[in-house]
């Protein structure tokens, strides 16, 4: 039993261990935003006519699994800045066109890095989202930065590769830069306020199965992710 | 948490854990002294040193030597939160709620990390002396209106948290061997990333010793600190890269990704001898 197993065991180690992956939502045939492969590589293919991708394991499925994020907040602004929201200030144009492109630049080196072990394109589902109001547009932004924090500060302990965990620790600072920003936006001050920080000063953190309950309202791709590794 | 029950769901899976330890009486005891929130944090990261040790991986004294490093900048920048909202007239009525925020995380941070490394059997480093003009205990260095000058304090700020993220960042494969303690670090570090784009975000505002036509942003652009002061300038240098795990940033795939939008979308690490003699001038 590896130590980690025990701290499970014993009931010490994050509670959303505990949680059981999500159920998919319904099926949502809304068209997706992204046109890349709809049949995956890793392990891709159909399930009822819905596209699915297996994140794979080990740090190639921890990879996968920031890239599917990156995917879902580069396709996420790219709508954003496609069709802005009414009333959209100078300033608030200038930092989402600059998360934008930062998180392409995610997306796409990601994609790179992964090369064949990458999962395809990701169908995404925004039908829920209001862009063109600022508060749907900004609420939903922050859901995802917080989420991409909480999801990079909860995977760094699962790469095995000290090259890889530079990376994701190069890429999780300026998601918390994002976020804060985004916080701002909506309520300035909001940056780090206790629900994003708690008493001991401590940033979000969610394991893989919590954050991907979180996306799955936005991604009708059936994401597989059984084979990650969880500690 | 029942730490009785803990330990009997423990024997319950390995029914020599003591032989591996000091036997109950001693693995009870050891959390036996622990107390507050910081503290009882803490305990996973005791438990789970406890049986790196016992079962011969220890790297316990890196870990160790990493968050005394890590308590060493957060004394830092706490006293300087609190110096910075006990100077009267200093901070703007309009930013004194999210330097409060910022104060209370980095004190936090101290705490945490204190009972973190008493957790693993270490010693924490006291707090050193500091001198915030950045004079080596001169404390008339040049920042010697830290206290006075609100652009001089917001320019000192925004260098603390983005020297901060990148310290941070360069320990992480140090602290691989507890994904407890990397975990923790890793929780922090984004925190710090939080504070850095604030202060980036009213240095933007209020535009006090940004130099002329920078527009300020809350993440990096190239080795740009948005200071009109070299002073900072170690702490930027290096951020300027666009090449990523041998991979080009700067137009991947197609993308119309320019220099300056690569060097923001990656933020660079710092050796621990960098972030040394970066704080040198502050301590005394």
């Amino acid at each position: 039993m590896s130590r980690r197993n025990f701290l499970n065991y014993a009931g010490l180690s994050a509670a959303g261990l505990l949680l059981a992956t999500s159920c998919k939502k319904q099926i949502d045939q809304t068209p997706g935003l992204t046109s890349d492969a709809r049949v995956n590589s890793t392990g891709g293919g159909k399930d009822g006519g819905k596209a699915v991708v297996n994140l794979g394991s080990g740090d190639i499925g921890i990879l996968n699994y920031a890239y599917a994020l990156e995917q879902l907040e580069a396709a996420f602004y790219i709508q954003v800045l496609t069709t802005p929201y009414a009333g959209i200030s100078a300033k608030e144009l200038e930092y989402l066109t600059d998360i934008r492109d930062h998180e392409i630049a995610h997306r796409e080196w990601f994609k790179n890095v992964l090369g064949n072990a990458r999962i395809g394109g990701l169908i995404v589902d925004f039908s829920g989202i209001d862009f063109s109001s600022r508060a749907s547009v900004l609420g939903t932004a922050k859901v995802f930065e917080d989420t991409g924090v909480s999801a990079y500060n909860g995977a760094g302990e699962l790469l095995e590769s000290a090259d890889y965990l530079l990376f994701a620790g190069k890429i999780v600072s300026v998601e918390a830069r994002h976020a804060a920003t985004i916080r701002d936006l909506l309520s300035y001050g909001s940056f780090a306020d206790s629900t994003a920080v708690n008493s001991m000063g401590l940033d979000l953190y969610a394991t893989p199965p919590q954050v991907l309950a979180a996306i799955d309202p936005f991604v009708s791709t059936k994401i597989l992710a059984q084979n990650l590794p969880t500690s | 948490m029942n730490l009785y029950n803990v330990i009997e769901e423990i024997e319950k899976a390995d029914p020599e854990v003591y032989e591996r330890l000091d036997g109950r009486r001693d693995a009870i005891k050891k959390f036996a002294s622990f107390s507050g929130k910081a503290a009882l944090a803490a305990l996973p990261i005791a438990l789970g040193s406890m049986f790196q040790k016992s079962y011969g991986q220890s790297t316990t004294q890196q870990i160790i030597d990493v968050l005394n490093f890590a308590l060493t900048l957060e004394y830092l920048e706490a006293e300087y939160y609190v110096r910075g909202l006990d100077a009267p007239g200093l901070i703007a009525a309009v930013d004194r709620p999210a330097f409060q925020t910022i104060k209370m995380h980095e004190l936090a941070h101290v705490e945490f990390l204190r009972a973190t490394i008493l957790a693993l059997g270490g010693t924490p480093v006291a707090k050193p002396t500091f001198d915030f003009t950045a004079g080596n205990g001169s404390m008339a260095g040049p920042f010697a209106d830290v206290f006075t000058n609100y652009g001089t304090y917001l320019a000192v700020s925004q260098t603390f948290e983005d020297t901060g993220v990148r310290a941070y960042k360069g320990q992480a494969a140090n602290l691989m061997s507890s994904n407890e303690v990397l975990r923790a670090a890793l929780r922090i570090h984004s925190v710090e990333g939080r504070h850095a784009s604030h202060v980036r975000e009213i240095r933007r505002r209020n535009g006090l010793l940004v130099p002329p036509g920078v527009l300020l942003q809350p993440w990096i652009t190239l080795n740009q600190s948005g200071i009109a002061s070299p002073l900072v300038q170690p702490s930027y240098n290096g951020e300027e890269q666009t090449t990523q795990a041998g991979i080009n940033v700067v137009g991947i795939n197609g993308f119309a990704i320019t220099a300056e939008d690569a060097s923001e979308a990656f933020d660079e690490p710092l050796t621990k001898a960098q972030v040394l003699a970066i704080v040198d001038p502050f301590i005394v």
